[in-house]
């Protein structure tokens, strides 16, 4: 959906002229450099050959000078419908005023990846974007050298004119525009680059893109769609997860004011799928509610309804009573260090189930025919939403288009296209356009939630306080040698690498709850009990615990056994790390300030997504063991660029502040193989009251930038409740904090 | 039975259940979009509108209770867009997602028009029920100094966002 304000006021005569531009062979087509990263999140099988690179698709420049830029991505409220055309209007060198930005629909032979999710977007798209730009820029260069009949290489460009210096000569791009449609576009693998130095809108303070029309109340979100004849769709899963519909009331929901269809959906085993359930179709999303309220569904009996949080925890308890499943990485000799270690610690560490509880509860609107599928969605991956869509409903993928609207946040949930099938499914059974949208409780109890774990942990500390030994046994969840969705450890986890003894083991109980990423997925657990942990250690050995971090840093240990090449290049950078933490200790005092007892800061690293970051925390413990966290630091390296520093200062002070959230009080639970929670009532996320200043600083490294959505978030649970150790001697081994009790004299 | 309601200035008559909260009869019948739907039990404020002036939930709202009130949307907070807190919320580039702010501001300006110099207390106060769960609270506290400032005669800032001070601009 583009929006009022971003469409450049053009008479008809030139927006004709303008689109015979764009046909012509002033646009270019992005080429993506697909990161491992991709490949995980499923991305980068199945990509279309490239198209022809003579299509329109991210520049459009119309007479009047207004330069319209496609963004291709899902905007989540990450930013990137601001930063993406920022690079490209850096290389063709415009006025970012005169940039007028326009959200492209899914179409991968156009655009290649279209992706929000694992923080990818600016390393896979800081060389191609720009070079799209450089590539525009060219082309206008060469069209006016042509004109001017001088070398193109005497020709400079600034803010959207071509200059010729000695001939005083100047001409706009709007100008331009037809002849460069005409040039042959250059080899975007060579085409030159601006040096950095001369950067004029990459590293910035640029806006939110069509920020007015979200303050003004303009439609722009999914749930804002509305299409002709649309109906209303609401859909009732089996509250244990997958069970199948045994019988439903469906000749009394259809009496029901309103409605208009209902009917019971088969669905499939595919958890993050068409799970089955009953469709109440109607004329208002309301009326439709309160039909659902009469609805009486019989769920079929189903295997998982014996699973609860209890059941889990019993398990790992079990698991840590004896010999693990498998080791992952063993290094030295472990029990042998640990009998001479002087010195023994050992910690239990367990984290919950949570939900991601996107402000927007998940929708999508489908309009099926025949032969046809239109969607209009806030998926993560459009591309995985297209293919689950096409091979539930049997089409072929040519047979579905796919229109990207504005997320109300995502954090990892539209990385899952459920509410995708069901609109789908719904729509072509009813055969009237639909849109479905979940209920806060749907939302709740139908995540793909980040799963909980359990880890026991051993460290040996030498008579000089060095760590010499370490043991992690994470009970988690899998089969074999299959982590479930986001359940998952491997072996280059820090310390790893940095102690000469130690063991990585695991353990995995089977789970029918369905899971996926959530920010920073793993690694917003992980953190918690790693970096938890290292902490105890350092008490131990009675040293400063970011000190005793840096000391851990200095020797390296080769594998006992080799990484794969995708484990090594995604070994973290031990320079980078000793940067920030050195950075952080800087800028938050630590270690310089008295603090009253009740007051204390924490310190964790994390490195996550390629990206690093350090963060300190300062909390305040009442006696009655309230929380409240005073401030946070954090200190990120994400390489040589900030893109546009107004939105990387947002997306870390959002992740810590979804840390603490996480930390405070963020917890599902299961009993009978249902979800104990429901809504905000009883799933309580952080307030403005609760919110610390977060201070944000960037160390900038010779490293190509990295992105900022995730890695930000894990270092701050550990640093807040390395912080309530450091204030009240409490160590705090489980979260949220609502289980823990804080009480000190 | 038909029902009449004041929206924005101006009055809308629909054939609804009376029992309809006004979050749906704004959305789906009115197609006013900019109030949003979060939870339905009054407890994330993304629905927030002005019913007389006072910032309302309109998910748990009955459309019977609103019949004879002046009922204003994020659509009619002000005739251009020009709202103080919306000139604020611009200056400071308040949003990531976007999708609660309009509910945030309606609080906002609601809290403004009792207390025109509020404290961060009083922001907290006021604000605390309407989540944001992109977590912009911080900017969304100074947005709401600012919009103090801007109906006290401030001009509000224009262009690239507000420069950063020690490289985080939003801790007040």
């Amino acid at each position: 959906m583009t929006t009022p304000s971003d469409t450049p006021r053009v008479s008809r005569r030139d927006f004709l002229r303008a689109t015979a531009i764009a046909g012509g062979g002033m646009l270019l087509v992005s080429y993506a450099e697909p990161l491992d990263a991709l490949g995980r999140l499923g991305v980068q099988d199945g990509l279309p050959p490239l198209a022809d690179p003579m299509l329109g698709a991210f520049v459009r420049i119309t007479p009047d000078g207004i330069v319209t830029i496609t963004s291709k991505n899902p905007e989540i409220g990450q930013g990137i419908k601001t930063m993406l055309p920022m690079l490209i209007a850096e290389e063709l060198d415009v006025d970012w005023a005169n940039v007028r930005v326009e959200q492209a629909d899914f179409d991968p032979t156009k655009y290649q990846a279209q992706i929000a999710g694992g923080s990818t977007a600016t390393p896979t798209n800081w060389l191609p974007q720009r070079r799209v730009g450089a590539a525009a820029r060219a082309m206008l260069v060469s069209a006016a050298a042509a004109q001017w009949n001088v070398p193109a290489a005497e020709l400079e460009t600034a803010k959207g004119v071509v200059y010729h210096r000695a001939s005083n000569r100047s001409a706009s791009y709007g100008s331009l525009a037809s002849a460069a449609a005409a040039v042959t576009p250059p080899d975007l693998a060579t085409v030159p680059l601006k040096d950095p130095k001369s950067f004029t809108i990459i590293g910035t303070r640029k806006k939110t893109v069509g920020l007015r029309d979200i303050l003004t109340g303009k439609p722009m979100f999914g749930i804002d769609v509305t299409v002709p004849n649309m109906h209303y769709a609401t859909f009732v899963k089996s509250p244990v997860f997958a069970a199948k519909v045994a019988s439903a009331n469906l000749d009394a929901i259809k009496a029901m004011p309103g409605v208009t269809h209902a009917f019971v959906v088969e669905g499939t085993t595919n958890l993050q799928g068409l799970m089955p359930g009953v469709a109440i179709v109607g004329t208002n999303w309301w009326l439709v509610q309160q039909a659902r309220k009469k609805l009486v569904v019989q769920w079929a009996a189903h295997p998982t309804a014996q699973q609860s949080t209890a059941s889990f925890t019993a398990k790992a308890a079990e698991f840590f009573a004896g010999p693990p499943q498998r080791t992952i990485r063993n290094d030295g000799n472990f029990d042998a260090a640990i009998k001479g270690a002087a010195k023994v610690v050992t910690g239990d560490y367990s984290y919950p189930f949570i939900a991601h509880a996107p402000l927007e509860p998940q929708n999508c609107t489908a309009h099926v025919t025949a032969d046809k599928c239109e969607l209009w969605t806030t998926s993560q991956t459009p591309q995985g939403g297209r293919a689950l869509v096409a091979t539930t409903l049997g089409l072929k993928e040519d047979q579905i288009t796919m229109h990207m609207l504005r997320a109300g946040g995502g954090f990892g949930r539209r990385l899952y296209n459920d509410p995708l099938v069901e609109a789908a499914w719904i729509a072509r059974e009813a055969k009237v356009p639909v849109k479905l949208l979940w209920t806060r409780e749907d939302d709740m109890q139908h995540d793909m939630f980040r799963p909980g774990g359990y880890h026991t942990f051993t460290g040996g500390l030498d008579a000089n306080g060095t760590l010499i030994a370490f043991r992690n046994h994470f009970a988690t969840f899998g089969e074999g040698e299959r982590f479930a969705p986001s359940a998952d450890i491997g072996p280059t986890e820090y310390p790893a690498r940095f102690v000469p003894n130690l063991k990585m083991d695991v353990s995995v109980m089977p789970l029918g709850v369905p899971t996926g990423a959530l920010r920073a997925p793993r690694s917003n657990a992980l953190s918690f009990a790693f970096q938890g942990f290292i902490d105890e250690c350092a008490v131990a050995a009675g040293k400063d615990p970011l000190q005793f971090r840096i000391d851990t840093l200095k020797a390296e240990i080769a594998p006992a056994t080799p990484l794969t090449p995708q484990q090594q290049a995604g070994q973290m950078d031990a320079q980078r790390v000793i940067g920030i933490l050195e950075k952080v200790r800087d800028v938050s005092g630590w270690g310089k300030t008295k603090l009253p007892k009740g007051t204390g800061m924490g310190c964790a690293f994390y490195y996550s997504h390629r990206g690093y970051f350090a963060e300190v925390v300062q909390v305040t413990v009442s006696k009655a063991g309230d929380v409240k966290v005073d401030k946070v630091w954090a200190v990120g390296d994400v390489g040589s660029e900030i893109i546009n520093p107004n939105h990387a200062e947002q997306q870390v002070q959002g992740a810590a502040m979804d840390g603490l959230s996480q930390a405070f009080g963020q917890e599902i639970t299961f009993t009978a193989g249902k979800v104990d929670q429901t809504n905000f009532n009883n799933y309580p996320m952080l307030r403005i009251r609760q919110a610390p200043p977060v201070e944000v600083h960037f160390v900038k490294t010779n490293f190509a930038p990295t992105g900022i959505g995730e890695p930000a978030l894990p270092p701050v649970v550990p640093a807040m409740i390395n912080a309530i150790y450091a204030a009240t001697g409490k160590r705090v081994r489980q979260i949220p904090l609502t289980k823990v009790d804080l009480k000190w004299s | 039975m038909p029902i009449t309601l004041k929206v924005n200035g101006t009055p809308r008559t629909l054939d609804v259940p009376a029992d309809m909260p006004l979050l749906w009869a704004l959305r789906d019948e009115l197609d006013l979009k900019g109030t949003k739907f979060g939870c339905g039990i009054a407890r994330c404020g993304a629905c927030t509108v002005h019913v007389n002036g006072v910032a309302t939930r309109s998910c748990n709202t009955p459309l019977s209770r609103v019949a004879s009130a002046d009922i204003t949307t994020i659509e009619g907070l002000s005739p251009n867009g020009l709202h103080a807190v919306q000139q604020a919320w611009e200056e400071l580039d308040v949003p990531q997602c976007g999708y609660c702010q309009a509910g945030q501001m309606m609080a906002a300006a609601s809290l403004l028009a009792k207390t025109p110099k509020p404290t961060d207390a009083d922001i907290d106060t006021a604000l605390n029920t309407n989540l944001c769960r992109c977590a912009t609270y911080l900017r969304i506290r100074n947005a709401v100094h600012r919009a103090a400032e801007i109906k006290a005669g401030a001009t509000p800032a224009v262009g690239g966002s507000t420069p950063s001070k020690n490289g985080s601009p939003d801790n007040r």
